[in-house]
């Protein structure tokens, strides 16, 4: 039987990976997928930081929003970081994702050794945004990150068109005078939004799979965007339920591999069907 | 004295005007303070390989960092960007992209909807009408991978065409494409001019000049020559441009 508490939890993984769907396939479309591995990882020192504050002000440790903030922040400063770093074009995207992606993460784990030694409970459970723990996440955890996958998913679907313009075709897209920084921010802050959505159910490691494999898989089937979305958003949502009941059955297994593992199931059985299409 | 027809034609402002433009990618300069006033009808700018005649078109319309100004009908683009439409190389998008033939040319009809939610009918319908006036109404929901090379060239003139100007800027239409494609942009583009449009084609094949344009732009990273086809199209300034080798027929 699931219960109550577990069906929510389902739900809200379900949600989030919808969006992440979504997202993740104007993300892969425009060539920012590996975006949201940096993001995830930079998460890392908002989340201790946002804890330790917490606490310090005498707040409840465990609770959700105040830590998804201070994911989004860091998350947001290592974006602010990997555009100063390859602004210049001495250094690709590529090397200073890497870059901000390992600098933040270290600063993290420092963040939370640190966070251990000291006295209360700031740091209880804060490993589980490491990997994942669906089963942890109370009902109100589950309902707000589902809650704000949700909205990223409807901000998309309404950019749709000038998403697509600008996916498919920037140069024609500024010439027409489509607001495309506007834009590319928008997807940005998307992109950040649904990966601390995602933080403590699916974890910073393996964010970035939640977002790029279900769009992947939709890729090789879709002749068109709105059955990609359409797709990425269905197979995002069974990967997040699969994964999430997986880890409420077998609880030593993360939930961010559990959903992992599912989606590239999906990606694999996508891959078949696409040669067979001959797409 | 000159009637009213003369005056107001030289007194209407150029579709293009540059001054001093100036476009240099990692220091290195790809063109050099251009100065030139377009001329209305179907102007062929034509150069050797680097000459910078793709920057040209790039730096005008404000997609590539340049020094100097550009003017669309006296006015800054921002201005007029309604009646400025534009064609890319085909080499530059990825035609893997899930779309259809009438998607990407329906993206032409944004700027006349909202900004949120889908396309209204009577804009795809113009779109479908723009593929129709390229020979490709039968392949409208074809995805565009899976169109042939020139196919997927007359894709990008319809967009251009759905735009609806009256200055269209394009980037080597006719480079390598099949034998219709070529009947088919060089119809469309007399088509325009007998609407009183304007072309600017960057293009490579210099046996189609005189038979098809009004004017030259020949560049070689800065003006070598310009103005009409039989005052400035000549082996001289070819010469000049392609490093003095005979370059008729050949040089892109």
């Amino acid at each position: 039987m699931i219960g109550h508490n577990t069906l929510i939890v389902l739900l809200g993984c379900a949600a989030l990976g919808l969006a992440a769907g979504v997202v993740g396939s104007f993300a892969l479309l425009r060539g920012r997928a590996l975006l949201a591995d940096a993001v995830g990882h930079a998460a890392l020192p908002g989340v201790v930081a946002a804890s330790l504050i917490v606490a310090a002000l005498g707040g409840e440790a465990r609770a959700l929003a105040p830590l998804l903030l201070g994911a989004a922040v860091t998350g947001w400063l290592g974006l602010l970081a990997l555009r100063r770093l390859t602004a210049s074009g001495r250094i690709r995207p590529d090397a200073g994702i890497a870059v901000v992606l390992s600098a933040f993460y270290a600063l993290g784990t420092v963040g939370l050794s640190v966070a251990q030694t000291l006295p209360g409970a700031a740091q209880a459970g804060l490993t589980h945004f490491i990997l994942g723990q669906a089963a942890t996440m109370t009902e109100a955890d589950a309902l707000l990150a589902g809650a704000l996958a949700l909205g990223c998913a409807a901000v998309a679907g309404l950019l749709f068109q000038p998403l697509r313009a600008l996916c498919f075709d920037e140069a024609f897209a500024r010439a027409q005078g489509l607001p495309v920084r506007a834009l590319d921010l928008a997807l940005l802050a998307l992109l950040l939004a649904v990966c601390v959505a995602g933080l403590p159910a699916v974890g910073l490691i393996l964010v970035v799979a939640l977002l790029v494999v279900p769009a992947a898989a939709a890729r090789m089937l879709a002749a068109r965007l709105p059955a990609m979305l359409a797709l990425a958003g269905l197979f995002g949502a069974l990967a997040g339920a699969a994964g999430a009941l997986a880890s409420t059955r077998l609880p030593e297994v993360p939930t961010g591999a559990a959903v992992v593992l599912s989606g590239l199931v999906i990606f694999g059985l996508a891959a078949l069907a696409g040669r067979r299409r001959g797409a | 004295m000159p009637d009213g027809a003369t005056l107001r034609t030289a007194a209407a402002p150029a579709p293009l005007a540059v001054t001093g433009l100036t476009v240099r990618y990692g220091g290195r300069p790809a063109l050099s303070d251009v100065t030139w006033r377009a001329a209305p009808g179907l102007t062929a700018i034509l150069g050797p390989n680097g000459a910078g005649k793709s920057t040209l078109l790039k730096a005008a319309l404000g997609l590539v960092p340049a020094e100097g100004e550009a003017r669309f009908f006296g006015a800054p683009l921002e201005a007029v960007r309604a009646r400025v439409a534009y064609l890319p190389q085909r080499a530059s998008v990825d035609w893997s992209f899930p779309a259809s033939a009438l998607d990407v040319v329906a993206m032409a009809r944004l700027p006349r909807a909202r900004w949120f939610g889908a396309l209204p009918r009577r804009e795809r319908e113009a779109a479908r009408a723009a593929l129709a006036a390229v020979g490709l109404a039968d392949v409208a929901e074809r995805q565009i991978g899976r169109l042939s090379g020139g196919q997927q060239q007359r894709v990008f003139l319809a967009r251009a065409l759905a735009q609806e100007a009256e200055l269209f800027l394009m980037d080597e239409p006719l480079a390598a494409v099949d034998a219709v494609t070529e009947e088919t942009i060089l119809g469309v583009l007399h088509g325009l001019a007998a609407q009183g449009k304007s072309v600017l084609m960057v293009h490579h094949d210099l046996s189609l000049v005189q038979a098809h344009f009004d004017h030259v732009l020949i560049l070689a990273g800065r003006v070598v020559a310009a103005g009409p086809v039989a005052e400035a199209f000549t082996d001289a300034a070819i010469a000049a441009a392609f490093g003095g080798l005979p370059g008729r027929g050949r040089g892109a």
